[in-house]
């Protein structure tokens, strides 16, 4: 990852129009031609510096559900049950963290009342109870981080 | 003229929802957007329905805030953001808006929650997200959130992720 990628992923990250040529702006800005910064970001995908290029949904504004669920899974029985819970379509991300409750996961669902059916087979297919956190009130969500900030 | 009942109705249609056609278009997109200087054609081509009207969909669905943006999710690990700690509080439940908001404005904070406990097993109803290099910088901007909460902070941990077991975001079924 160059310079002028690390200044690709930072303006990428604010977003993009939705004109026909999308790139002309960002190109513009970086001084190389539109196909070069497709080029780039299919080379950063590919490279594993982004996760993920298009459009951002947000699950509750389409009638869904969002949330945050938390098991307690023991490490001879992590790998197995990292599986059964990974294999669930609304399951958007799963992390591992140093805690008594050591899996956590963020469901999404179409329709919010899918998403106790979600949890229950969850814990039917585990054997572990899931402890649903979901967000009471959102007091920011700004996610961004500047590539070439921590080198 | 309209009378009150009419409004209600109106509110209750005006609700953001999602038809076929935009269905359609966020099942071919929740993987990302194809790799085109002129993706949106790109889209519509894969779709067979003119540009004119994605790009009209796709609109429509970010002014409505479906789509919050379209835009590039770095991979904070990879961008040398190797730690990331979920630090959580518990805090009087009466004052966790006023002190959720302070927490979210600091600049080292990318998500603030409130959550519900789950007593006994879990005491904490305040989530703030933070990232750092190190653990020791996490834990310095996890020492700044617990100096803001003074006497407010019943208990606190930071929960640090040790492994990404999935990472795919929104699926909608088909």
């Amino acid at each position: 990852m160059d310079a002028l990628d690390c200044r690709l992923v930072n303006l990428l990250q604010d977003g993009i129009d939705i004109t026909a040529q999308p790139y002309m702006a960002v190109a513009g800005q970086l001084g190389i031609s539109e196909e070069q910064v497709v080029q780039r970001v299919g080379q950063l995908l590919d490279d594993g510096y982004l996760s993920r290029f298009g459009p951002m949904y947000d699950a509750e504004k389409m009638g869904g559900a969002f949330s945050l669920c938390a098991m307690q899974i023991p490490a001879d029985e992590l790998e197995k049950t990292a599986e059964t819970v990974n294999a669930f379509d609304e399951v958007a991300h799963n992390y591992l963290r140093e805690h008594a409750l050591n899996m956590w996961f963020v469901i999404a669902t179409e329709h919010a009342d899918h998403l106790p059916v979600v949890l229950q087979q969850i814990e039917q297919k585990t054997g572990y109870p899931v402890y649903n956190m979901p967000k009471l009130e959102e007091y920011y969500i700004g996610l961004r981080f500047e590539a070439g900030a921590t080198q | 003229m309209k009378n009150s009942l009419d409004r209600l109705m109106d509110a209750d249609d005006s609700e953001p929802l999602v038809d076929e056609l935009d269905r359609r278009i966020i099942q071919a997109t929740q993987a990302g957007l194809p790799l085109d200087v002129r993706p949106y054609h790109a889209l519509a081509e894969a779709l067979e329905v003119a540009v004119d009207v994605v790009m009209a969909r796709l609109s429509s669905m970010r002014e409505r805030g479906i789509i919050r943006r379209i835009a590039a999710v770095p991979n904070h690990y990879a961008l040398g953001y190797k730690v990331n700690g979920m630090s959580v509080w518990d805090v009087p439940d009466d004052s966790v808006a006023r002190l959720g908001k302070q927490v979210g404005a600091l600049d080292f904070v990318s998500h603030c929650y409130q959550r519900p406990r789950h007593l006994p097993v879990w005491p904490y109803n305040l989530f703030a997200m933070v990232h750092g290099q190190t653990r020791e910088a996490v834990e310095d901007q996890v020492g700044e959130i617990a100096a803001l909460l003074e006497g407010c902070n019943r208990g606190h941990e930071v929960l640090y992720s040790t492994r990404i077991l999935k990472k795919t975001g929104l699926r909608i079924s088909k």
